[in-house]
C-alpha cells in the first residue's frame, strides 16, 4: 500500500529508542508522557482557537452577516483577543457557593475531554494511546464530563444554573446510549473495537459505503445524537438563553467561564473526529476499488490533511444544524431519544449483525 | 507497576474512607466518584480494559450522576440534615463495628487464590470476555438480560400516567 510512504511509527519508535538509551525506562515513560501531553496541549489550544473563530464565521454566513472583520485580516485574531479578555476578567466568587466544586467543576470538564482526544489516531502510528477497546473508552471518558456539568449548576447556588444543569445531565445521559449503540453497529462489521484496526479496515472503502444502509442510519444516529450529546443546538435547550440566562455556567467568569467555552467546542471536535474515524475513515484516503491511478493520487495526499478534513465536513454540518433548526422542548428531546433513536438504533444493530452474518458487506 | 498498584490503592482507600467521614451529600458523591476512577484503574493493571472502562461507563457515567440527580433534586446539605439522637448514634457505631468485627473474622482465614492461568494476559479483553459471556454462561447471561428488562417495564409501568383518571 503507497499510504505507508507517511507512516509514523517508525518515527515515533525512534523517539521511543532514543529516550530510552539516554535515560532508564521509567524516566523515558515519564518524558513521553509529559511530551504527548504538552503535543495534545498545543493542539488542544490551537483547535479551540480556530473553532471559535470558524463558529462566528459559518454563523454569520448562515445570517447573511460579514462575522468578526476588523482584528486582523478577515479578523482572523478575534478569537485571540477574546482570549486576552477573558483572562483579564476578574474571577466572580460567590456567597454561599461550595468553592471548591465551584472551582473544580470546569477543570473536571475539560479534563474529560482531553482525555478523549488521546484516544484518536491521526495518522499511521501516531496515536497517543491505541486501546483495545478504544472505542469504549471514548464512550466512557466523555460520559465523564457530565459530572462536570452537574457540579457547576448545582455548586453555583443558582436556580437557573441548576435547571441548566438538570437539563443538560438529563440530555446528556439519554444520547450517549445513542452515541454509543450508533458506534457498536460500525464496530460489528469491522469485528473489533481498536481504533487503529477500523481505521485500516477501511482502506478498501469507508464504513459508511461497506455497510450499505445500517452503516448510513448509524451515521445519521450518531450525528444527531453527537450534536445533542454536545449541548449544541438546536438541542441547546440547556442554556437557552431567553428562559435560563445560560445555563449551568450562569455564575462563571473570565477563565472559568472560558473553560466550559473551550470544552464545549472541543466536545464537539472529538465527536467529529470519532464520527470522521469510525465512518469516514478517519486518516484513510479516499479509495475505489479497481481505480489504480485514482487511488495512487490519493495516497500522496497526507494522512493528516484527510483527517482534519473529514473532521471538518463534520463540524461544519453541526454547524449548519445549529443556525437552521429551532430549539427543541425537553420533552421533544427526550421523545426523539427515547421513543425513535433508540429503538431505531437497536433494530439497526440486528440488521447490520445479520448482514455480516450473511457476508453481505464487502 | 507496583508503584502504580500501591498509589491506585491509597486513593481507592482514602476516597473510600472520604465518602463516608464527608458532611455533605455531594462532596460523598464526588469521593465515590474519584474511589470507582481508582478501581477502574486497578482493573487497567490487571489488563482487564473491558471491565475498567464498563465500570466507568455504568458507574461512574450512570448511576453517579442519577445520585447527583437526587441529591441535587432533594437539595441535601448539612444545614437541612435531620438532628439525631444520642441513642441512635451509639446503635450505629455498636451495629457498624459488630459488621467490622464479622468482616474481620470471615477474611482473617482468607488464602491468597491462586491464578488459574497466569500467563493468560488476555483473559480480560473484550474477544475473551464475549466468547465466556455467549458460550460458557449464555443462559445465565440471557436470564439476567430478562430480568433487566422486566424491571425496565416495570419502572415504565410505575412511571406512567393512569389515562382512565386524567
Amino acid at each position: 500500500m503507497a499510504f505507508n510512504i507517511y507512516d509514523f511509527t517508525s518515527f515515533t519508535q525512534s523517539i521511543d529508542q532514543g529516550l530510552n538509551s539516554v535515560m532508564p525506562a521509567f524516566w523515558a515513560m515519564i518524558t513521553e508522557m509529559v511530551i504527548i501531553g504538552v503535543a495534545i496541549l498545543a493542539f488542544y489550544a490551537l483547535v479551540g482557537l480556530f473553532l471559535v473563530y470558524a463558529e462566528r464565521k459559518v454563523c454569520a454566513f448562515m445570517q447573511n452577516r460579514v462575522g468578526p472583520n476588523r482584528v486582523g485580516p478577515y479578523g482572523i485574531i478575534q478569537t485571540i483577543a477574546d482570549l486576552i479578555k477573558l483572562l483579564m476578567k476578574e474571577l466572580v466568587e460567590i456567597k454561599k457557593a461550595d468553592k471548591l466544586l465551584f472551582t473544580i467543576a470546569p477543570f473536571i470538564v475539560i479534563i474529560a475531554s482531553f482525555m478523549a482526544i488521546a484516544a484518536i489516531p491521526f495518522a499511521k502510528g501516531l496515536h497517543a494511546i491505541d486501546f483495545n477497546i478504544g472505542v469504549l473508552y471514548v464512550v466512557a471518558v466523555s460520559s465523564l464530563g457530565v459530572v462536570g456539568i452537574l457540579i457547576a449548576g448545582w455548586s453555583s447556588n443558582n436556580k437557573y444554573s441548576l435547571i441548566g444543569a438538570m437539563r443538560s445531565g438529563a440530555q446528556i445521559v439519554s444520547y450517549e446510549l445513542s452515541v454509543g449503540l450508533s458506534l457498536i453497529t460500525a464496530c460489528i462489521l469491522v469485528g473489533s473495537l481498536q481504533l487503529s484496526t477500523i481505521v485500516e479496515s477501511q482502506a478498501d472503502g469507508w464504513l459508511i459505503f461497506k455497510g450499505h444502509i445500517p452503516a448510513v442510519i448509524a451515521f445519521l444516529i450518531y450525528l444527531v445524537a453527537s450534536t445533542a450529546e454536545t449541548n449544541r443546538g438546536p438541542f441547546d435547550l440547556a442554556e437557552a438563553e431567553s428562559e435560563l440566562t445560560a445555563g449551568f455556567h450562569v455564575e462563571y467568569s473570565g477563565i472559568k467561564f472560558a473553560f466550559f467555552f473551550l470544552a464545549e467546542y472541543m466536545n464537539m471536535f472529538i465527536v467529529a473526529s470519532i464520527g470522521a474515524t469510525i465512518f469516514w475513515g478517519g486518516w484513510m484516503p479516499l479509495h475505489i476499488g479497481g481505480w489504480g491511478s485514482f487511488n495512487m493520487v490519493m495516497d500522496y495526499i497526507p494522512p493528516f490533511v484527510w483527517y482534519i478534513g473529514k473532521t471538518a465536513v463534520i463540524i461544519w454540518i453541526m454547524m449548519w444544524f445549529k443556525w437552521t433548526f429551532p430549539r427543541l422542548r425537553i420533552d421533544q428531546l427526550l421523545t426523539l431519544e427515547w421513543k425513535y433513536l433508540l429503538p431505531i438504533n437497536l433494530f439497526n444493530i440486528l440488521l447490520m449483525a445479520f448482514i455480516v452474518l450473511m457476508g453481505w458487506h464487502f | 507497576m507496583t508503584f502504580l498498584f500501591y498509589l491506585l490503592a491509597a486513593v481507592a482507600i482514602l476516597s473510600a474512607l472520604m465518602v463516608v467521614f464527608s458532611r455533605s451529600p455531594i462532596n460523598s458523591v464526588i469521593f465515590l466518584i474519584i474511589c470507582f476512577l481508582s478501581i477502574a484503574g486497578h482493573y487497567i493493571l490487571l489488563n482487564a480494559q473491558f471491565l475498567a472502562v464498563v465500570h466507568i461507563i455504568v458507574y461512574t457515567g450512570a448511576i453517579m450522576v442519577l445520585f447527583l440527580f437526587v441529591i441535587m433534586l432533594l437539595n441535601l446539605n448539612t444545614s437541612n440534615e435531620p438532628h439525631k439522637s444520642q441513642l441512635t448514634r451509639i446503635t450505629a457505631v455498636i451495629t457498624g463495628g459488630l459488621l467490622l468485627l464479622v468482616l474481620i473474622a470471615a477474611t482473617k482465614d482468607a488464602v491468597l487464590i491462586q491464578a488459574k492461568n497466569p500467563a493468560d494476559y488476555n483473559i480480560g479483553l473484550v474477544k475473551q470476555i464475549g466468547q465466556t459471556l455467549f458460550k460458557q454462561f449464555l443462559l445465565p447471561f440471557e436470564i439476567s438480560s430478562v430480568l433487566f428488562i422486566s424491571a425496565m417495564v416495570g419502572a415504565v409501568m410505575l412511571g406512567k400516567k393512569d389515562s382512565k383518571k386524567n
